[in-house]
């Protein structure tokens, strides 16, 4: 049964609570009807308790406990927004584009390879990788640094697990993610859009944070392709293309690394890029964002939270001038 | 094709009613798509960028009229000219009102800063400012008021603002380098405006002035 229930009374959604395929459906009629002007008819609301997860039908579930000092307020976003707009450049530019073409991505056998500044360079399979430690769900705002935001229940557990299998040496200060570049899955990768593969970085403390998830899955699934299949970071108080997808390559480094976005433009996408509402980015405010499905029609845009509303994080950045250090 | 050549007066207008109805389904589609619920995760992104592409499709269309009624013969093209230049501005300023209505709100200060602060913007603002007047004096009144030759020069301002639409375009997609398209206009606007420098009146001194030296010649050849 459909409840009609205001945004603002909405408590924190559970696992089991968030929004089934048929309602978000009908919330989107709404938000169309809004935009013509006209009066929402009866059943038009959001979900009530007891509906479970909008999912795809055949992904394979991940069994994972809701960690609830980890989970915003927020109201999750649709499955079918969260998997059909995607920034994900292998896949084709067109945030719609990777829905249609990740379907050649093989995530199985996988294996991520841990080098560098490690006492004993190693690799680990997707089971292993899945078994390292205690799996979590999160509920975690995404900020990409186009202007729109998501609400994602990741499943994963805090990279900083891994770090300590690692067991980087004293010289490690950075880590660095290596995405999967594979001409024959990845039709995007014929652009040289950006140098591939594609790369990211994090500083050690950021890395270690315990806000960093290694990430296996979402919305109770293993990851679609789309979303960086099949283990990827998520760090959600810097912009979304921070958290590299589809990752075979973890190093330690003793010097910042080279990060994808960067490497095309330092000015305009920074090596820290956390969000910032008081920094813009060159070609467009970063001071308010839209969130995707959630804002109607003819919404004013939400303000934009410093580290994405994250604050544990600011004492990651003590005495550093985050303007500079953007 | 001589068949085309002319054109009678009913036929050209049949044609011109049945370009008008066209040039109405992009909007159509767009209304459509919000009632089906089409638009996709970031609905006001998506009107955004759709209006701004078919405001470009406009602006090309119109300039490439006149070389391609010069290419065919067809001379009862440029009678469809003033509605083509119509709907770009018509497409111009859906794009632009977008932008200053669920972006900005109305919030003319707020907008103001936008325009100063980033150039993609400020170059896009500049075309539809420059658009105003060619839509205002568009009719057959203000061209007997303005007189065949002002009404003329003030139109030839379109060289400016299509090029200015390309560089907006450019300058939004070179932010994530996603330039396929934009080198696609920039190159269509460029020969387009090409092909109106080398059949200027003085063309043969033009030609001879940016291909004496190489086989260009050839190209002189065919514009005569």
């Amino acid at each position: 049964m459909l409840i009609k229930i205001r945004p603002d009374q909405i408590d924190i959604p559970l696992a089991s609570e968030i929004t089934p395929q048929e309602v978000f459906a009908s919330r989107r009629a709404f938000i169309a009807k809004m935009a013509i002007g006209a009066i929402a008819g009866s059943g038009l609301g959001l979900a009530g308790a007891g509906s479970a997860f909008a999912q795809s039908a055949t992904a394979r579930k991940l069994a994972a406990k809701l960690n609830s000092s980890y989970a915003v307020m927020d109201k999750p976003t649709a499955y079918q927004d969260a998997t059909t707009y995607n920034n994900y450049y292998e896949f084709g530019t067109d945030k719609a584009d990777p829905a249609k073409t990740a379907g050649t991505l093989k995530t199985n056998p996988w294996t991520v390879s841990i080098e560098g500044e490690v006492k004993k360079p190693f690799t680990l399979d997707l089971d292993a990788l899945t078994k390292l430690a205690p799996l979590e769900e999160r509920i975690y705002r995404l900020r990409c640094v186009e202007g729109w935001s998501m609400v994602i229940p990741w499943i994963g557990y805090s990279l900083s697990a891994l770090i300590k299998k690692a067991d980087p040496t004293g010289n490690a200060k950075y880590i660095e993610f290596v995405t999967l570049a594979d001409k024959k899955q990845m039709p995007g990768l014929s652009d040289p859009i950006l140098q591939w593969p594609y790369t990211e970085g994090l500083r050690m403390d950021e890395a270690n944070h315990p806000l960093t998830l290694l990430t296996l899955g979402m919305y109770g699934e293993v990851l679609p392709n789309q979303n960086g299949a099949p283990v990827r970071v998520v760090v959600p108080w810097k912009y979304g293309f921070k958290s590299a997808k589809s990752i075979v390559k973890i190093r330690f480094l003793k010097e910042q690394p080279k990060t994808a976005w960067n490497m095309y433009a330092a000015q305009e996408y920074g090596f820290y890029s956390n969000v910032n509402p008081n920094v813009d980015h060159p070609r467009w405010s970063q001071a308010t964002e839209r969130r995707i499905g959630e804002d109607g029609f003819f919404a004013r845009k939400r303000k934009t939270l410093m580290f994405n509303g994250y604050n544990d994080v600011a004492g990651l950045y003590t005495g550093m001038d985050l303007k500079k250090y953007f | 094709m001589n068949a085309l050549k002319t054109l009678s007066t009913r036929q050209v207008l049949h044609l011109r009613n049945v370009l008008f109805v066209l040039a109405l389904l992009p909007l159509a589609r767009l209304v459509l798509f919000v009632f089906l619920d089409k638009l996709g995760a970031n609905p006001i992104e998506f009107i955004t960028r759709n209006t701004g592409d078919w405001a470009l499709y406009f602006l090309t269309i119109t300039l490439a009229v006149t070389p391609l009624r010069r290419l065919t013969g067809w001379n009862w093209l440029v009678r469809l000219r003033r509605m083509l230049g119509l709907y770009a501005f018509f497409y111009v300023f859906l794009h632009f009102t977008i932008f200053f209505w669920l972006d900005h709100f109305f919030d003319f200060q707020e907008m103001w800063k936008d325009i100063v602060k980033r150039p993609f913007i400020t170059v896009g603002v500049l075309a539809f400012a420059l658009l105003i007047p060619l839509a205002i004096t568009s009719t057959n009144a203000m061209v007997r008021r303005l007189g065949g030759k002002r009404w003329q020069w003030l139109h030839r301002l379109t060289y400016v603002i299509v090029p200015l639409g390309v560089l907006h375009f450019w300058w939004v997609k070179a932010g994530k380098n996603v330039l396929a398209q934009p080198i696609l206009f920039a190159t269509i606007v460029a020969a387009l405006l090409l092909m109106r420098i080398l059949s200027h009146k003085n063309r043969q001194q033009l030609a001879q002035l940016f291909f004496r030296r190489d086989a260009g010649a050839g190209l002189v050849e065919e514009s005569k």
